[in-house]
Protein backbone atom coordinates (compact mmCIF):
# COMPACT_ATOMS: atom_id res chain seq x y z
CA UNK A 1 0.00 0.00 0.00
CA UNK A 2 2.69 2.35 -0.85
CA UNK A 3 1.64 5.98 -2.27
CA UNK A 4 -1.92 5.01 -2.48
CA UNK A 5 -4.55 7.45 -1.54
CA UNK A 6 -7.04 4.36 -1.42
CA UNK A 7 -5.83 3.55 2.15
CA UNK A 8 -7.23 6.92 3.10
CA UNK A 9 -10.25 6.47 1.54
CA UNK A 10 -10.76 3.51 3.57
CA UNK A 11 -10.05 4.92 6.88
CA UNK A 12 -13.03 7.39 6.27
CA UNK A 13 -15.92 5.67 4.64
CA UNK A 14 -18.82 7.86 4.29
CA UNK A 15 -22.38 7.56 3.52
CA UNK A 16 -23.28 10.72 2.36
CA UNK A 17 -25.26 11.58 -0.55
CA UNK A 18 -22.58 12.27 -3.41
CA UNK A 19 -20.23 10.41 -1.70
CA UNK A 20 -18.90 7.09 -3.29
CA UNK A 21 -20.31 3.99 -2.21
CA UNK A 22 -18.60 1.02 -0.80
CA UNK A 23 -19.48 -2.29 -2.64
CA UNK A 24 -18.50 -5.75 -1.05
CA UNK A 25 -18.66 -9.08 -2.30
CA UNK A 26 -18.27 -12.01 0.26
CA UNK A 27 -17.69 -15.67 -0.54
CA UNK A 28 -19.80 -14.31 -3.84
CA UNK A 29 -20.84 -17.27 -6.39
CA UNK A 30 -22.34 -15.24 -9.65
CA UNK A 31 -23.99 -16.61 -12.70
CA UNK A 32 -26.92 -17.06 -13.85
CA UNK A 33 -29.22 -19.86 -12.05
CA UNK A 34 -27.43 -23.47 -12.89
CA UNK A 35 -24.19 -21.51 -14.52
CA UNK A 36 -22.10 -20.28 -12.07
CA UNK A 37 -19.42 -18.67 -13.29
CA UNK A 38 -17.50 -16.81 -10.31
CA UNK A 39 -17.04 -18.59 -7.24
CA UNK A 40 -16.22 -17.94 -3.57
CA UNK A 41 -15.49 -14.06 -4.81
CA UNK A 42 -14.25 -11.60 -2.04
CA UNK A 43 -13.96 -7.96 -3.35
CA UNK A 44 -13.99 -4.67 -1.63
CA UNK A 45 -14.34 -1.59 -3.29
CA UNK A 46 -13.72 1.58 -1.49
CA UNK A 47 -16.00 4.45 -1.57
CA UNK A 48 -14.81 6.44 -4.35
CA UNK A 49 -11.76 4.85 -5.69
CA UNK A 50 -11.44 3.78 -9.13
CA UNK A 51 -10.96 -0.13 -9.89
CA UNK A 52 -10.29 -1.53 -12.56
CA UNK A 53 -11.05 -4.99 -13.05
CA UNK A 54 -9.05 -7.04 -15.61
CA UNK A 55 -9.23 -10.75 -16.73
CA UNK A 56 -9.10 -13.13 -19.93
CA UNK A 57 -13.07 -13.10 -21.96
CA UNK A 58 -15.59 -15.50 -20.76
CA UNK A 59 -13.66 -15.20 -16.90
CA UNK A 60 -16.82 -13.01 -15.36
CA UNK A 61 -16.14 -9.74 -15.84
CA UNK A 62 -19.52 -8.91 -17.34
CA UNK A 63 -21.47 -11.08 -15.10
CA UNK A 64 -19.39 -9.82 -11.70
CA UNK A 65 -20.55 -5.93 -12.53
CA UNK A 66 -24.04 -7.25 -13.82
CA UNK A 67 -24.61 -8.67 -10.52
CA UNK A 68 -23.17 -5.24 -9.02
CA UNK A 69 -25.60 -3.40 -10.84
CA UNK A 70 -28.17 -5.24 -9.44
CA UNK A 71 -29.59 -7.37 -12.90
CA UNK A 72 -28.23 -10.34 -12.23
CA UNK A 73 -29.36 -12.13 -8.72
CA UNK A 74 -26.06 -13.31 -6.73
CA UNK A 75 -26.35 -17.52 -6.78
CA UNK A 76 -25.03 -17.33 -2.73
CA UNK A 77 -22.59 -15.67 -0.88
CA UNK A 78 -23.02 -11.59 0.37
CA UNK A 79 -23.16 -8.86 -1.76
CA UNK A 80 -23.83 -5.47 0.29
CA UNK A 81 -23.58 -1.46 -0.39
CA UNK A 82 -22.41 0.45 2.51
CA UNK A 83 -23.05 -2.09 4.43
CA UNK A 84 -26.80 -3.42 4.06
CA UNK A 85 -27.62 -6.10 1.43
CA UNK A 86 -27.52 -5.26 -2.30
CA UNK A 87 -30.97 -5.49 -4.05
CA UNK A 88 -32.40 -4.71 -7.56
CA UNK A 89 -31.25 -2.12 -9.91
CA UNK A 90 -30.93 1.74 -8.71
CA UNK A 91 -30.69 4.76 -9.93
CA UNK A 92 -27.45 5.32 -7.26
CA UNK A 93 -25.49 2.45 -9.41
CA UNK A 94 -25.22 3.59 -12.54
CA UNK A 95 -23.99 1.06 -15.53
CA UNK A 96 -22.14 1.91 -18.74
CA UNK A 97 -22.38 -0.71 -21.63
CA UNK A 98 -19.74 -1.84 -23.63
CA UNK A 99 -22.78 -2.13 -26.49
CA UNK A 100 -24.85 1.22 -27.87
CA UNK A 101 -27.55 1.19 -24.80
CA UNK A 102 -28.20 4.58 -25.81
CA UNK A 103 -32.50 4.32 -27.23
CA UNK A 104 -31.90 4.93 -30.97
CA UNK A 105 -35.41 6.80 -30.98
CA UNK A 106 -33.83 9.57 -28.53
CA UNK A 107 -31.58 12.48 -29.31
CA UNK A 108 -28.49 12.06 -27.10
CA UNK A 109 -30.04 15.35 -25.40
CA UNK A 110 -33.04 12.92 -24.69
CA UNK A 111 -30.99 10.18 -23.76
CA UNK A 112 -29.11 11.94 -21.24
CA UNK A 113 -32.16 13.60 -19.92
CA UNK A 114 -33.72 9.96 -18.99
CA UNK A 115 -31.98 8.74 -15.82
CA UNK A 116 -32.97 12.53 -14.87
CA UNK A 117 -37.04 11.90 -16.49
CA UNK A 118 -36.81 8.50 -14.31
CA UNK A 119 -36.02 10.17 -10.99
CA UNK A 120 -38.92 12.96 -11.62
CA UNK A 121 -36.63 15.84 -12.48
CA UNK A 122 -38.57 19.22 -13.80
CA UNK A 123 -38.32 19.73 -17.65
CA UNK A 124 -35.84 22.62 -17.21
CA UNK A 125 -33.81 21.09 -14.69
CA UNK A 126 -33.35 18.02 -16.43
CA UNK A 127 -32.56 20.20 -19.57
CA UNK A 128 -29.91 22.17 -17.81
CA UNK A 129 -28.45 19.21 -16.35
CA UNK A 130 -28.45 17.10 -19.28
CA UNK A 131 -26.73 20.12 -21.38
CA UNK A 132 -24.48 20.81 -18.57
CA UNK A 133 -23.18 17.08 -19.01
CA UNK A 134 -23.27 16.94 -22.98
CA UNK A 135 -20.80 19.71 -22.90
CA UNK A 136 -18.76 18.21 -20.61
CA UNK A 137 -18.00 15.36 -23.02
CA UNK A 138 -17.61 17.77 -25.21
CA UNK A 139 -21.37 17.05 -27.58
CA UNK A 140 -22.84 20.10 -27.01
CA UNK A 141 -23.41 20.26 -31.02
CA UNK A 142 -24.40 16.82 -31.27
CA UNK A 143 -27.09 17.20 -28.48
CA UNK A 144 -30.03 17.27 -31.04
CA UNK A 145 -28.80 14.13 -33.07
CA UNK A 146 -29.90 10.83 -33.21
CA UNK A 147 -27.29 8.32 -31.30
CA UNK A 148 -26.82 6.68 -35.57
CA UNK A 149 -25.63 10.05 -36.74
CA UNK A 150 -23.02 10.34 -34.80
CA UNK A 151 -19.91 7.83 -34.19
CA UNK A 152 -19.31 5.13 -32.06
CA UNK A 153 -16.83 7.39 -29.97
CA UNK A 154 -19.17 10.35 -29.78
CA UNK A 155 -22.00 7.09 -28.62
CA UNK A 156 -19.89 6.42 -26.06
CA UNK A 157 -19.16 9.60 -24.49
CA UNK A 158 -22.76 10.08 -24.57
CA UNK A 159 -23.50 6.95 -22.57
CA UNK A 160 -21.05 8.32 -20.24
CA UNK A 161 -22.85 11.68 -19.79
CA UNK A 162 -26.14 9.36 -19.38
CA UNK A 163 -24.41 7.47 -16.36
CA UNK A 164 -22.73 10.57 -14.43
CA UNK A 165 -26.28 12.70 -14.91
CA UNK A 166 -28.15 10.93 -12.78
CA UNK A 167 -25.54 11.78 -10.21
CA UNK A 168 -24.99 8.14 -9.21
CA UNK A 169 -22.68 6.84 -6.35
CA UNK A 170 -21.01 4.09 -8.08
CA UNK A 171 -20.65 3.82 -11.60
CA UNK A 172 -20.01 0.63 -13.07
CA UNK A 173 -18.26 0.29 -16.37
CA UNK A 174 -18.07 -3.14 -19.07
CA UNK A 175 -15.85 -2.43 -21.25
CA UNK A 176 -16.86 0.70 -22.48
CA UNK A 177 -14.50 1.57 -24.56
CA UNK A 178 -13.86 -1.63 -26.21
CA UNK A 179 -15.46 -1.57 -29.56
CA UNK A 180 -13.48 1.42 -30.31
CA UNK A 181 -10.20 2.35 -32.32
CA UNK A 182 -6.82 2.59 -30.31
CA UNK A 183 -7.13 6.58 -30.93
CA UNK A 184 -10.69 7.68 -30.17
CA UNK A 185 -10.06 4.68 -26.51
CA UNK A 186 -7.16 6.46 -25.49
CA UNK A 187 -8.82 10.13 -25.57
CA UNK A 188 -11.77 7.78 -24.33
CA UNK A 189 -9.88 7.67 -21.29
CA UNK A 190 -8.24 10.96 -20.83
CA UNK A 191 -11.78 12.13 -20.73
CA UNK A 192 -12.82 9.89 -18.20
CA UNK A 193 -10.24 10.75 -15.56
CA UNK A 194 -11.27 14.47 -16.42
CA UNK A 195 -15.44 14.15 -15.70
CA UNK A 196 -14.25 11.49 -13.29
CA UNK A 197 -12.68 14.28 -10.88
CA UNK A 198 -15.11 16.29 -9.12
CA UNK A 199 -17.36 13.51 -8.77
CA UNK A 200 -16.61 10.99 -5.58
CA UNK A 201 -18.50 8.06 -7.18
CA UNK A 202 -17.03 4.69 -6.90
CA UNK A 203 -16.14 3.21 -9.85
CA UNK A 204 -15.34 0.09 -11.04
CA UNK A 205 -14.40 -0.63 -14.36
CA UNK A 206 -13.96 -3.42 -16.40
CA UNK A 207 -11.56 -4.11 -19.43
CA UNK A 208 -9.33 -6.94 -21.03
CA UNK A 209 -6.46 -4.21 -21.62
CA UNK A 210 -3.96 -4.17 -19.08
CA UNK A 211 -2.58 -0.94 -19.88
CA UNK A 212 -5.76 0.65 -19.41
CA UNK A 213 -6.98 -0.89 -16.29
CA UNK A 214 -3.47 0.29 -15.00
CA UNK A 215 -3.58 3.74 -16.21
CA UNK A 216 -7.21 4.07 -15.14
CA UNK A 217 -7.39 2.26 -11.92
CA UNK A 218 -6.42 3.02 -7.97
CA UNK A 219 -6.19 -0.50 -7.93
CA UNK A 220 -6.25 -3.61 -10.54
CA UNK A 221 -8.26 -6.82 -9.53
CA UNK A 222 -7.32 -9.65 -11.32
CA UNK A 223 -10.31 -11.68 -11.81
CA UNK A 224 -9.93 -15.57 -11.77
CA UNK A 225 -7.10 -14.72 -9.58
CA UNK A 226 -7.94 -13.61 -6.25
CA UNK A 227 -5.70 -11.22 -6.68
CA UNK A 228 -5.79 -7.54 -5.97
CA UNK A 229 -2.74 -4.90 -6.81
CA UNK A 230 -2.16 -0.82 -5.93
CA UNK A 231 -1.28 1.44 -8.98
CA UNK A 232 1.39 3.96 -7.99
CA UNK A 233 0.04 7.19 -9.26
CA UNK A 234 0.25 10.34 -10.32
CA UNK A 235 -1.30 8.69 -13.58
CA UNK A 236 0.18 9.51 -16.35
CA UNK A 237 0.51 7.93 -20.17
CA UNK A 238 4.68 8.73 -19.48
CA UNK A 239 4.90 6.60 -16.35
CA UNK A 240 4.25 3.84 -18.39
CA UNK A 241 7.86 3.39 -18.91
CA UNK A 242 8.87 3.73 -14.86
CA UNK A 243 9.93 0.69 -13.62
CA UNK A 244 7.64 0.14 -11.30
CA UNK A 245 4.96 0.43 -13.36
CA UNK A 246 6.59 -1.93 -16.37
CA UNK A 247 6.87 -4.32 -13.53
CA UNK A 248 3.46 -4.25 -12.39
CA UNK A 249 2.32 -4.93 -15.41
CA UNK A 250 4.47 -7.66 -16.45
CA UNK A 251 3.28 -8.99 -13.12
CA UNK A 252 -0.72 -8.60 -14.41
CA UNK A 253 0.25 -9.83 -18.01
CA UNK A 254 1.88 -13.09 -16.41
CA UNK A 255 -0.86 -13.65 -14.22
CA UNK A 256 -3.42 -13.77 -16.29
CA UNK A 257 -1.00 -15.76 -18.70
CA UNK A 258 -0.99 -18.11 -15.42
CA UNK A 259 -4.37 -19.21 -15.64
CA UNK A 260 -5.02 -22.44 -17.48
CA UNK A 261 -7.77 -22.60 -20.03
CA UNK A 262 -6.94 -18.52 -20.60
CA UNK B 1 -38.25 8.94 -71.52
CA UNK B 2 -34.87 8.11 -70.95
CA UNK B 3 -33.55 8.79 -66.96
CA UNK B 4 -30.12 8.41 -67.51
CA UNK B 5 -29.97 10.83 -70.09
CA UNK B 6 -31.75 13.55 -68.29
CA UNK B 7 -30.03 12.88 -65.47
CA UNK B 8 -26.48 13.63 -67.27
CA UNK B 9 -28.11 16.89 -68.46
CA UNK B 10 -28.56 18.08 -64.72
CA UNK B 11 -25.91 20.28 -63.71
CA UNK B 12 -23.96 18.97 -60.62
CA UNK B 13 -24.56 21.25 -57.55
CA UNK B 14 -21.34 22.79 -55.82
CA UNK B 15 -19.79 20.71 -53.85
CA UNK B 16 -19.92 22.41 -50.74
CA UNK B 17 -24.04 23.19 -50.66
CA UNK B 18 -24.17 19.11 -51.37
CA UNK B 19 -25.50 17.38 -48.05
CA UNK B 20 -24.80 13.89 -48.92
CA UNK B 21 -23.28 11.55 -51.12
CA UNK B 22 -24.35 12.30 -55.23
CA UNK B 23 -24.85 9.06 -57.01
CA UNK B 24 -24.51 9.85 -60.43
CA UNK B 25 -26.56 8.23 -62.97
CA UNK B 26 -28.63 6.62 -60.55
CA UNK B 27 -30.22 9.86 -59.88
CA UNK B 28 -33.35 9.55 -62.29
CA UNK B 29 -35.58 12.72 -63.46
CA UNK B 30 -37.62 13.45 -60.33
CA UNK B 31 -41.09 13.14 -61.89
CA UNK B 32 -39.54 9.65 -63.87
CA UNK B 33 -41.17 7.79 -61.37
CA UNK B 34 -45.03 9.41 -61.15
CA UNK B 35 -45.00 9.33 -64.83
CA UNK B 36 -44.33 5.79 -65.18
CA UNK B 37 -46.84 5.60 -61.91
CA UNK B 38 -49.50 7.45 -63.83
CA UNK B 39 -48.80 5.45 -66.91
CA UNK B 40 -49.09 1.67 -65.10
CA UNK B 41 -52.90 3.55 -64.18
CA UNK B 42 -53.55 4.45 -67.72
CA UNK B 43 -52.75 1.65 -69.54
CA UNK B 44 -54.86 -0.82 -67.56
CA UNK B 45 -57.74 1.60 -68.02
CA UNK B 46 -57.00 1.67 -71.35
CA UNK B 47 -56.86 -2.04 -71.80
CA UNK B 48 -60.69 -2.69 -70.24
CA UNK B 49 -62.35 0.11 -72.28
CA UNK B 50 -60.84 -1.91 -74.94
CA UNK B 51 -61.76 -5.48 -74.10
CA UNK B 52 -65.25 -3.94 -73.16
CA UNK B 53 -66.20 -1.82 -75.72
CA UNK B 54 -65.02 -4.53 -78.44
CA UNK B 55 -67.19 -7.04 -76.24
CA UNK B 56 -64.10 -9.41 -76.25
CA UNK B 57 -65.07 -13.19 -75.15
CA UNK B 58 -62.26 -14.88 -75.51
CA UNK B 59 -62.68 -17.10 -73.18
CA UNK B 60 -62.77 -14.72 -70.46
CA UNK B 61 -66.14 -12.72 -71.26
CA UNK B 62 -65.82 -8.98 -71.10
CA UNK B 63 -69.94 -8.81 -72.98
CA UNK B 64 -71.35 -7.74 -70.28
CA UNK B 65 -68.76 -5.67 -68.51
CA UNK B 66 -69.24 -1.75 -68.69
CA UNK B 67 -66.98 -0.08 -70.15
CA UNK B 68 -64.40 2.71 -68.41
CA UNK B 69 -66.11 5.64 -69.73
CA UNK B 70 -70.15 4.21 -68.36
CA UNK B 71 -68.24 3.35 -64.79
CA UNK B 72 -66.32 6.75 -65.08
CA UNK B 73 -69.98 8.45 -65.87
CA UNK B 74 -71.73 6.54 -63.41
CA UNK B 75 -69.03 7.65 -60.76
CA UNK B 76 -69.55 11.21 -62.07
CA UNK B 77 -73.37 10.91 -61.13
CA UNK B 78 -73.49 9.23 -57.73
CA UNK B 79 -70.72 11.74 -56.44
CA UNK B 80 -73.56 14.57 -56.65
CA UNK B 81 -75.89 12.19 -54.38
CA UNK B 82 -76.13 12.20 -50.61
CA UNK B 83 -76.64 8.72 -50.73
CA UNK B 84 -72.90 8.12 -52.14
CA UNK B 85 -71.47 9.42 -49.37
CA UNK B 86 -73.83 8.11 -46.83
CA UNK B 87 -72.12 5.15 -47.80
CA UNK B 88 -68.51 6.38 -47.85
CA UNK B 89 -68.96 7.61 -44.16
CA UNK B 90 -70.92 4.92 -42.88
CA UNK B 91 -68.32 2.72 -43.88
CA UNK B 92 -65.41 4.99 -42.96
CA UNK B 93 -66.92 5.24 -39.61
CA UNK B 94 -67.00 1.26 -38.95
CA UNK B 95 -63.78 0.83 -40.23
CA UNK B 96 -62.19 3.57 -37.96
CA UNK B 97 -64.11 2.10 -35.02
CA UNK B 98 -63.16 -1.22 -35.65
CA UNK B 99 -59.20 -0.65 -36.68
CA UNK B 100 -58.71 1.64 -33.35
CA UNK B 101 -59.97 -0.89 -31.01
CA UNK B 102 -58.13 -3.35 -32.85
CA UNK B 103 -54.96 -1.28 -32.51
CA UNK B 104 -55.13 -0.12 -28.62
CA UNK B 105 -56.61 -3.84 -28.04
CA UNK B 106 -53.91 -5.46 -30.09
CA UNK B 107 -51.15 -3.40 -28.85
CA UNK B 108 -52.10 -4.10 -25.15
CA UNK B 109 -52.82 -7.95 -25.67
CA UNK B 110 -49.69 -8.69 -27.56
CA UNK B 111 -47.46 -6.76 -25.06
CA UNK B 112 -49.02 -8.41 -22.04
CA UNK B 113 -48.60 -12.04 -24.17
CA UNK B 114 -45.04 -11.17 -24.69
CA UNK B 115 -43.80 -9.65 -20.96
CA UNK B 116 -46.08 -11.44 -18.74
CA UNK B 117 -45.75 -15.32 -18.60
CA UNK B 118 -49.09 -15.36 -16.67
CA UNK B 119 -51.02 -13.40 -19.64
CA UNK B 120 -49.37 -15.67 -22.40
CA UNK B 121 -50.22 -18.31 -20.16
CA UNK B 122 -53.87 -17.29 -19.92
CA UNK B 123 -54.50 -15.77 -23.08
CA UNK B 124 -51.98 -17.66 -25.77
CA UNK B 125 -53.68 -20.69 -26.23
CA UNK B 126 -57.21 -18.99 -26.65
CA UNK B 127 -55.75 -16.96 -29.17
CA UNK B 128 -54.25 -19.24 -31.16
CA UNK B 129 -57.49 -21.16 -31.42
CA UNK B 130 -59.61 -17.75 -32.50
CA UNK B 131 -56.77 -16.69 -34.62
CA UNK B 132 -57.09 -19.03 -37.68
CA UNK B 133 -61.21 -18.61 -38.09
CA UNK B 134 -61.66 -15.75 -40.69
CA UNK B 135 -63.22 -13.32 -39.31
CA UNK B 136 -65.73 -12.92 -41.31
CA UNK B 137 -67.06 -16.19 -40.97
CA UNK B 138 -67.68 -14.69 -37.35
CA UNK B 139 -70.77 -13.16 -39.13
CA UNK B 140 -73.32 -15.50 -37.30
CA UNK B 141 -71.59 -14.98 -33.74
CA UNK B 142 -71.65 -10.96 -34.37
CA UNK B 143 -75.52 -11.65 -35.59
CA UNK B 144 -76.09 -13.27 -32.21
CA UNK B 145 -73.45 -11.40 -30.02
CA UNK B 146 -74.51 -8.02 -30.71
CA UNK B 147 -78.69 -6.15 -30.50
CA UNK B 148 -77.40 -3.63 -33.92
CA UNK B 149 -75.84 -4.93 -37.05
CA UNK B 150 -73.80 -1.65 -36.90
CA UNK B 151 -72.08 -3.31 -33.38
CA UNK B 152 -71.80 -6.57 -35.62
CA UNK B 153 -70.07 -4.89 -38.30
CA UNK B 154 -67.67 -2.96 -35.91
CA UNK B 155 -66.93 -6.64 -34.24
CA UNK B 156 -65.80 -8.45 -37.27
CA UNK B 157 -63.61 -5.30 -38.65
CA UNK B 158 -62.10 -5.60 -35.31
CA UNK B 159 -61.31 -9.17 -35.45
CA UNK B 160 -60.11 -8.99 -38.25
CA UNK B 161 -57.15 -5.79 -37.75
CA UNK B 162 -56.85 -7.57 -34.15
CA UNK B 163 -54.66 -10.94 -34.62
CA UNK B 164 -52.23 -9.46 -37.32
CA UNK B 165 -51.57 -6.37 -34.75
CA UNK B 166 -51.47 -8.73 -31.68
CA UNK B 167 -49.02 -11.28 -33.53
CA UNK B 168 -46.68 -8.49 -34.65
CA UNK B 169 -46.74 -6.79 -31.32
CA UNK B 170 -45.82 -9.65 -29.68
CA UNK B 171 -43.04 -10.53 -32.14
CA UNK B 172 -41.54 -7.04 -32.08
CA UNK B 173 -41.70 -6.88 -28.12
CA UNK B 174 -39.64 -10.17 -27.85
CA UNK B 175 -37.41 -8.92 -30.16
CA UNK B 176 -36.72 -5.53 -28.49
CA UNK B 177 -32.79 -5.39 -27.96
CA UNK B 178 -32.15 -6.45 -24.19
CA UNK B 179 -29.74 -3.68 -23.37
CA UNK B 180 -31.87 -0.83 -23.74
CA UNK B 181 -34.11 -2.22 -21.19
CA UNK B 182 -31.27 -3.25 -18.68
CA UNK B 183 -30.29 0.35 -19.31
CA UNK B 184 -33.65 1.82 -18.13
CA UNK B 185 -33.69 -0.38 -15.05
CA UNK B 186 -30.24 0.84 -14.17
CA UNK B 187 -31.54 4.03 -13.75
CA UNK B 188 -34.18 3.11 -11.44
CA UNK B 189 -37.07 2.82 -13.94
CA UNK B 190 -39.78 0.38 -13.01
CA UNK B 191 -42.36 -1.79 -14.79
CA UNK B 192 -44.12 0.90 -16.36
CA UNK B 193 -41.25 3.32 -17.26
CA UNK B 194 -39.60 0.37 -19.66
CA UNK B 195 -43.38 -0.40 -20.76
CA UNK B 196 -43.20 3.90 -22.00
CA UNK B 197 -39.72 4.46 -22.74
CA UNK B 198 -38.57 0.92 -24.09
CA UNK B 199 -40.73 -1.67 -24.74
CA UNK B 200 -43.20 0.67 -26.80
CA UNK B 201 -41.37 3.07 -28.68
CA UNK B 202 -39.02 -0.20 -29.54
CA UNK B 203 -41.52 -2.49 -30.87
CA UNK B 204 -43.29 0.25 -32.59
CA UNK B 205 -41.65 -0.48 -36.09
CA UNK B 206 -42.48 -3.87 -35.60
CA UNK B 207 -46.17 -2.96 -34.54
CA UNK B 208 -46.77 -0.86 -37.17
CA UNK B 209 -46.35 -3.60 -39.60
CA UNK B 210 -49.26 -5.96 -37.79
CA UNK B 211 -51.05 -2.23 -38.40
CA UNK B 212 -50.58 -2.17 -41.99
CA UNK B 213 -51.52 -5.15 -42.43
CA UNK B 214 -54.39 -5.04 -39.90
CA UNK B 215 -55.95 -2.28 -41.82
CA UNK B 216 -55.82 -3.86 -45.18
CA UNK B 217 -57.68 -6.28 -43.74
CA UNK B 218 -60.01 -5.02 -41.65
CA UNK B 219 -60.89 -3.33 -45.09
CA UNK B 220 -61.49 -6.59 -46.77
CA UNK B 221 -63.73 -7.62 -44.38
CA UNK B 222 -66.06 -4.38 -43.85
CA UNK B 223 -66.80 -4.32 -47.34
CA UNK B 224 -67.56 -8.10 -46.79
CA UNK B 225 -69.73 -7.92 -43.61
CA UNK B 226 -71.41 -5.05 -45.08
CA UNK B 227 -72.46 -7.11 -48.13
CA UNK B 228 -74.18 -9.53 -45.91
CA UNK B 229 -75.83 -7.40 -43.08
CA UNK B 230 -75.38 -4.37 -43.85
CA UNK B 231 -77.86 -1.07 -43.98
CA UNK B 232 -75.74 1.48 -45.72
CA UNK B 233 -72.15 1.66 -46.47
CA UNK B 234 -70.03 0.86 -49.40
CA UNK B 235 -70.36 -3.12 -49.63
CA UNK B 236 -74.06 -2.98 -49.01
CA UNK B 237 -74.68 -0.39 -52.09
CA UNK B 238 -72.11 -3.03 -54.11
CA UNK B 239 -74.39 -5.63 -53.45
CA UNK B 240 -77.68 -4.03 -53.57
CA UNK B 241 -76.42 -3.12 -57.20
CA UNK B 242 -75.50 -6.36 -58.56
CA UNK B 243 -78.49 -7.54 -57.41
CA UNK B 244 -80.55 -5.32 -59.58
CA UNK B 245 -78.23 -5.83 -62.34
CA UNK B 246 -76.98 -2.33 -62.35
CA UNK B 247 -72.97 -3.26 -63.60
CA UNK B 248 -71.82 0.33 -63.88
CA UNK B 249 -73.26 0.72 -60.02
CA UNK B 250 -70.74 -1.94 -58.85
CA UNK B 251 -67.95 -0.63 -60.53
CA UNK B 252 -68.57 2.12 -58.60
CA UNK B 253 -68.38 0.13 -55.74
CA UNK B 254 -65.13 -1.40 -56.59
CA UNK B 255 -63.57 1.77 -57.28
CA UNK B 256 -64.72 3.50 -54.36
CA UNK B 257 -63.87 0.46 -52.14
CA UNK B 258 -60.25 0.70 -54.15
CA UNK B 259 -59.74 4.30 -53.32
CA UNK B 260 -60.96 3.88 -49.86
CA UNK B 261 -59.07 1.52 -49.24
CA UNK B 262 -55.98 2.79 -50.86
CA UNK B 263 -56.82 6.03 -48.48
CA UNK B 264 -56.37 3.88 -45.13
CA UNK B 265 -53.37 2.26 -46.09
CA UNK B 266 -51.54 5.53 -46.64
CA UNK B 267 -53.39 7.26 -43.52
CA UNK B 268 -51.54 4.55 -41.50
CA UNK B 269 -48.65 4.25 -43.64
CA UNK B 270 -47.79 8.19 -42.98
CA UNK B 271 -48.67 7.80 -39.56
CA UNK B 272 -46.04 4.97 -39.51
CA UNK B 273 -43.55 7.22 -40.82
CA UNK B 274 -43.98 9.79 -39.19
CA UNK B 275 -43.50 7.55 -35.53
CA UNK B 276 -40.76 5.89 -36.44
CA UNK B 277 -38.34 9.16 -38.02
CA UNK B 278 -35.66 8.20 -35.76
CA UNK B 279 -34.99 4.45 -37.70
CA UNK B 280 -31.76 4.56 -39.99
CA UNK B 281 -31.96 4.72 -43.24
CA UNK B 282 -29.14 2.99 -46.01
CA UNK B 283 -28.22 4.91 -48.86
CA UNK B 284 -30.44 4.07 -51.19
CA UNK B 285 -33.45 5.00 -48.54
CA UNK B 286 -34.29 1.34 -47.37
CA UNK B 287 -35.04 1.28 -43.60
CA UNK B 288 -32.89 -0.64 -41.46
CA UNK B 289 -33.98 -2.01 -38.16
CA UNK B 290 -30.75 -1.20 -35.39
CA UNK B 291 -31.95 -3.22 -32.97
CA UNK B 292 -28.90 -2.21 -31.21
CA UNK B 293 -26.94 -4.62 -33.12
CA UNK B 294 -23.19 -3.41 -33.99
CA UNK B 295 -22.04 -5.78 -36.73
CA UNK B 296 -25.03 -5.09 -38.72
CA UNK B 297 -24.80 -1.34 -38.72
CA UNK B 298 -21.35 -1.63 -38.92
CA UNK B 299 -21.86 -3.79 -42.51
CA UNK B 300 -24.16 -0.97 -43.29
CA UNK B 301 -21.93 1.68 -43.18
CA UNK B 302 -19.16 -0.49 -44.63
CA UNK B 303 -21.33 -0.95 -47.86
CA UNK B 304 -22.46 2.63 -48.19
CA UNK B 305 -18.60 3.25 -47.71
CA UNK B 306 -17.42 1.54 -50.29
CA UNK B 307 -20.33 1.56 -52.88
CA UNK B 308 -21.12 5.34 -52.28
CA UNK B 309 -19.79 8.01 -50.31
CA UNK B 310 -16.40 8.09 -51.66
CA UNK B 311 -16.92 6.86 -55.72
CA UNK B 312 -19.48 9.72 -55.98
CA UNK B 313 -17.53 12.34 -54.34
CA UNK B 314 -14.63 11.18 -57.03
CA UNK B 315 -16.80 11.04 -59.74
CA UNK B 316 -18.46 14.00 -58.46
CA UNK B 317 -15.20 16.08 -58.45
CA UNK B 318 -14.11 14.59 -62.20
CA UNK B 319 -17.41 15.62 -63.59
CA UNK B 320 -16.94 19.41 -62.82
CA UNK B 321 -15.01 20.90 -65.40
CA UNK B 322 -14.56 24.35 -64.05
Amino acid sequence: MTGTDVTVTIAAPTQAPGQGMRLTLADAVLGRPGAPVLRGLDLDVAPGEILTVVGPSGCGKSTLLRTLAGLLPPLGGRLSQDGAPLEGPAADRALVFQEDALLPWRSLRANVELPLAVRGVARTERRARAEDWLARVGLTEHAGRLPHHVSGGQRQRAQLARALAGRPRAVLMDEPFGALDAQTRAGMQQLLVTVLHGTRATVVFVTHDVDEALFLGDRVALLGTGRVLDVPRPRDRGASADPATVALRREVLASLGDRPGA
Amino acid sequence: MSAPASARSVPAPPAAVVPGPVFPGRRPWPGARHARRTAAVLAALAVWQLLAQFRVDLWLRFSQFPTVIETAREFGRRLGTATYWQDVSDSLTRIVAGFALAAVLGVAVGTAIARSSVASDLLGPLLEVLRPIPAIALVPVAILLFPSNEQGIVFITFAAAFFPVTVSTRHAVRALTPVWEEAVRTMGGGRWRVLWSVVLPGALPGILGGLSVGIGVSWICVISAEMISGEYGVGYRTWQDYTIVDYPGVFVGMATIGLLGRLTSTAVELLGRRLTRWLPRTASGTVTYPGGRLHRRAAGRVRAGAGGAVDAATLRREREPS
